[in-house]
């Protein structure tokens, strides 16, 4: 009942400011709206996801927003300058799409009180700078439930870019959904040092290989890693965005980020003057932070895989989105054998961007 | 194992090819810097041309192209216009670093076919060895036959004495009548072509990608196994193992769970070519025929 | 056929139109270029020349722009003018930048300004060590400066990383590498203008360069070792009958250069980041070499010759933002450029005659 009131609640809520869209939108003059892109777009990846979400905002709003873009600002006092041109220019909202435009954001937001911030995967806000994420962990349990399924020498072979909290939660919940099907598969870990770079991730993919992985999993940016996979029969899953043209009989699945819905929400809520960075300026109650269930993220098709792992997969995916599945539930151990927290009780999101261990099914540790 | 020391040769061979290139310039007493900007264009050519063709046989001849137009710019400067060797070297290399990230800007995401691997009849068959040097592709046979060639171009042919000479000392060789100019051109031109397939090779063998300045600091690495090997060819192959070992290397490390930091591994090679320049250097002021004596100086041709 | 025959005296008046041609023909060939891959020349041309100036802020980003370039610049010129080829001034930059920001870091809670003079000086040391390593092979074992230099500018790049990463790592940052910012005293404030404010990223920095550039002007024109740098890079067989010592000024203008490098890095990150990660450089110490020869390794020239570059790297940020050309187009620029110049300087020294009978 509660629940059916919610929803009436958001119908009513919605309807109301689509209504109030189309009111001021008769009057308004376009929006202004700015992107700080880390790369050239190209056609996978990460900035590509951030394009994607870009084509779905000109899409909703047309002619009611007007959309600069600058690639390839590298993350520095460069990102600074890119930025405060963005504002100078009149943009009313600006999305920084790279972790490490953190503090130039937030320098040039402190000077534009009135313009709105928008920082993609940072933790730091500030009364005009909000924060936005994905969950990009609940795609890998996934990944870890059809890794576990698939592999036949239990070995998986993980590339990741930095060890970061996302990057560990990452490799963490790969962990949980591994052990969830399959206690004898274990996890390695190669850090490439790097978001991109085709020739080092594809090393990193043929060391694994010849270590025994015949499933492989990235948390970098390039399809390297899947062409790999492709050509010596092992397989793997494509990242932020649908990577199965480059490895089509290779790719498992991919996790899809979705930028769209929030970008679009955001922009309609500084429209109707409701913008905020959500409850209080430094707590991650702040950061929106969203995955499935809100569809910042999304799978692509369970392919190369037989009927009933994608069963499995489909349950897991579903046990996600409706929450019967908690992925850092307790009792968890990390790979020393130190509990992290008893059973009954699940990590908050605090302390999963504290994570600075691997947890049972990982091999080696940390470095840093 | 097998496929450990696949991905080592693999690695090494872009180093191998662009060293050998480099070893035949110098030796004509021209130090050409720019290697890494060569590498650049033979990566860039051959992605638009397989792009283009579809045939990954047509990438390396358009590597070797696109490096040899780098050499071009560079000979027409550094010999004709006699300018600072090392000056132009490193201008040839960001100017290409510039002109690559133009043209590869549409190349971008875009996906080539590789380059084939051939067996060799029957050696194919032998095991662990006919899998590791009898199963690999035309690039990898061809740097052994040009490291193979230019030993004995270099010890026993005449042009490859005229060579020598125009290298150690550019006033007598001239002096008899050698054309200096000429000579350094042809040298700097093949050095390119070579520099041209080394880069060529990244996108047909090792990623079939374009991304900026994807070669990464391989030229580099090139120049300082030329020291490295102290201008001795069949010592490339050597050093570009090594190389191209230690990269692997700190892969495997990071996979097995060795407890040595990911960067410091990366390093070794850099710290080892400077211990090895150290050592040839010192060993150099004893027996001073090692390097080539005009190495770097412009020759001034008084008509 | 082209024939150079040897002027008597160098020509003087090439010292000025050559890098003045120079650019014009760059800009020349650019615009070729740009026609050829379906830019529109004139917006190009604006964009990358014009619009940095088009506006105040800007302005005064280019000069912040400009001064790790031109500081790198004005070492380099020690170096360049005793023909001694530093090429790793990017790897002396890091490691200055590390050394003087691991001792900031050591006083988190430190107002006073203090604390960023001593900064300076551990730049400069953190420079100069790195320098030394190149200096200290070349004059005792003769090893080629070229090649260990840039070895260490990677083994520079690896170790910044490692260190932030690993040891000096800020713990809440969530095991993203960055180290904890820096106190206030470690930070070089932006430049107010009374009745305008901040302009741009414009900060005390570039009091440095004010002071540095006479200095380097007086230290080349009216001091002996200037003097012997010179004669030893312009006539090494006169400087050995003159009794100077080689390895001496080998190294310190090896030192020198480093030490500046560092500084650079100081001003830098204290100025802009105000804190260490692990990309700090962005490629100054290499760019700097173009701007070094740009300026006819002159101190006053190099000034001129940072703010040219910084222009240009603005204006292909403004490009990228307005026509979509990527920005990497600035190597394009840079390195013709640097063509242009060498053969201006073998202009200044050859008399050039064409004659088409051969």
């Amino acid at each position: 009942m509660l629940k059916f009131c919610k929803h009436i609640f958001s119908l009513v809520a919605l309807s109301a400011s689509v209504l109030f869209f189309i009111v001021t939108n008769s009057f308004a003059n376009p929006t202004k709206v700015g992107f700080v892109y880390l790369t050239t777009p190209g056609d996978h990846g990460w900035t590509y996801a951030h394009e994607l979400g870009k084509q779905m905002v000109e899409k909703r709003f047309g002619d009611d927003v007007k959309i600069s873009v600058v690639e390839n600002v590298p993350e520095g006092p460069d990102a600074t300058r890119v930025i405060r041109e963005l504002a100078k220019q009149g943009n009313e909202i600006i999305f920084t799409t790279s972790f490490g435009y953190m503090e130039p954001t937030l320098k040039v937001a402190k000077e534009f009180p009135n313009i709105k911030f928008e920082h993609i995967t940072g933790y730091k806000r500030s009364n005009n700078v909000a924060t936005g994420n994905i969950r990009f962990y609940e795609g890998r349990y996934i990944q870890g439930v059809v890794a576990g399924l698939m592999t036949k020498t239990n070995k998986i072979g993980y590339i990741g870019a930095y060890p970061i909290a996302e990057v560990i939660m990452g490799i963490n919940a790969f962990a949980q959904g591994l052990r969830s099907v399959n206690k004898d598969a274990s996890i390695s870990v190669i850090w490439a040092n790097t978001w991109y770079d085709p020739v080092k991730e594809a090393d990193a993919a043929k060391v694994h290989i010849a270590e025994g992985a015949d499933i492989l999993a990235q948390h970098t940016d390039s399809p390297a890693m899947l062409q790999i996979a492709e050509k010596n029969g092992a397989l793997g899953f494509g990242q932020s965005t649908d990577m199965s043209a480059f490895a089509p009989k290779a790719q498992l699945f991919a996790s899809e980020n979705n930028w769209g819905p929030y970008y679009i929400k955001k922009i309609e809520q500084l429209k109707n003057g409701k913008w905020n960075t959500g409850d209080g300026p430094d707590h991650w109650a702040g950061n929106e932070w969203g995955g499935i269930s809100s569809d910042m993220l999304k799978i692509s098709k369970f392919q190369n895989m037989p009927d009933e792992v994608a069963k499995k997969a489909q349950e897991a995916l579903s046990g996600i989105k409706n929450g019967s599945i908690k992925i850092f539930a307790g009792p968890l151990v990390d790979n020393t054998g130190k509990e992290i927290i008893p059973a009954g009780k699940t990590l908050d999101d605090g302390a999963l961007w504290g994570m600075n261990y691997y947890l049972k099914g990982v091999n080696g540790k940390v470095p840093g | 194992m097998e496929s450990l020391i696949l991905t080592i040769i693999a690695t090494s061979i872009p180093l191998l090819m662009a060293a050998t290139g480099e070893l035949i310039t110098e030796k004509s007493g021209v130090l050409n810097l720019g290697v890494e900007g060569m590498m650049l264009s033979g990566a860039v050519g051959a992605l638009g041309a397989v792009l283009w063709l579809e045939n990954p046989y047509f990438g390396i001849i358009a590597g070797a192209m696109s490096g040899l137009f780098m050499a071009c710019i560079f000979s027409v400067f550094t010999i004709n216009f006699m300018t600072n060797q090392v000056a132009t070297g490193l201008g040839l290399t960001i100017f290409a670093t510039g002109l690559t990230g133009l043209a590869g800007a549409p190349l971008v995401g875009k996906t080539i076919p590789s380059l084939p691997k051939i067996e060799i009849f029957l050696l194919s068959d032998i095991p662990f060895i006919g899998n590791i040097l009898f199963k690999q592709d035309l690039v990898a046979y061809l740097s052994i036959c040009i490291i193979i060639l230019i030993t004995y171009f270099l010890k026993y042919s005449k042009p490859g004495i005229i060579l020598r000479a125009v290298g150690d000392n550019h006033v007598s060789a001239h002096s008899v009548g050698y054309p200096v100019k000429k000579i350094r051109w042809y040298a700097t031109c093949f050095g390119g072509m070579c520099a041209g397939i080394g880069g060529a090779y990244i996108p047909l063998v090792l990623t079939p990608h374009w991304s900026e300045g994807m070669t990464a600091g391989r030229g580099w690495i090139a120049l300082a196994l030329v020291v490295f090997a102290s201008w001795i060819p069949w010592r490339i192959i050597v050093g570009a193992l090594i190389f191209g070992g230690i990269t692997i290397a700190q892969l495997v490390g990071q996979a097995r769970g060795w407890p040595i930091p990911s960067q410091i591994l990366s390093m070794m090679p850099y710290l080892a070519t400077i211990i090895a320049l150290t050592i040839i250097s010192s060993r150099i002021s004893k027996n001073n025929s090692v390097v080539p004596a005009s190495l770097g100086k412009p020759f001034f041709d008084t008509q | 056929m082209i024939t150079f025959t040897p002027r008597d005296k160098v020509s003087n008046s090439w010292t000025l139109i050559g890098p003045i041609l120079s650019i014009i023909l760059t800009v020349i060939f650019g615009l070729l270029i740009f026609t050829f891959l379906g830019f529109d020349p004139a917006e190009t041309l604006y964009q990358i020349f014009i619009s940095p100036f088009s506006r105040i802020d800007r302005v005064s980003d280019i000069f912040v722009k400009a001064c790790p370039l031109i500081i790198v610049g004005i070492g380099l010129m020690f170096c360049f003018r005793a023909n001694v080829w530093n090429i790793g001034a990017e790897g002396q930059f890091i490691m200055g930048t590390l050394l003087a920001g691991s001792f900031a870091l050591l006083f988190p809670n430190v107002e006073t300004k203090l604390l960023l003079l001593c900064m300076f000086f551990v730049g400069f040391l953190g420079g100069a060590l790195w320098a030394f390593i190149p200096a200290i092979l070349k004059t005792k074992l003769n090893v080629n400066e070229i090649l260990v230099s840039l070895m260490l500018v990677y083994v520079a790049m690896l170790f910044i990383d490692f260190i932030v990463r690993g040891p000096l790592r800020d713990p809440m940052s969530f095991g993203f590498p960055l180290s904890k910012p820096y106190s206030d005293g470690a930070l070089i404030n932006k430049i107010s203008f009374p009745g305008i404010g901040y302009l741009g990223q414009l900060h005390y920095g570039i009091l440095f360069i004010i002071l540095l550039i006479p200095l380097a002007w007086v230290f080349n024109n009216k001091t002996l070792a200037g003097f012997q740098i010179n004669v030893l890079g312009s006539a090494p067989k006169a400087a050995r009958f003159a009794g100077f010592s080689r390895e001496r000024i080998t190294m310190s203008v090896l030192l020198l250069s480093g030490g500046l490098a560092g500084v650079a890095g100081v001003i830098e990150v204290s100025a802009n980041i105000g804190q260490l990660q692990p990309e700090v450089s962005f490629g100054y110490g290499f760019t700097a070499i173009i701007v070094a020869f740009l300026g006819r390794l002159s101190p006053v020239g190099i000034l001129f010759a940072g703010i040219i570059i910084a222009t240009v790297k603005l204006g292909a940020d403004n490009a990228q933002m307005t026509m979509g050309i990527p920005k990497v187009v600035t190597g394009l620029f840079e390195g013709i450029l640097l063509f242009f110049l060498l053969t201006g300087e073998t202009l200044q020294k050859y008399k050039i005659k064409w004659s088409w009978n051969k």
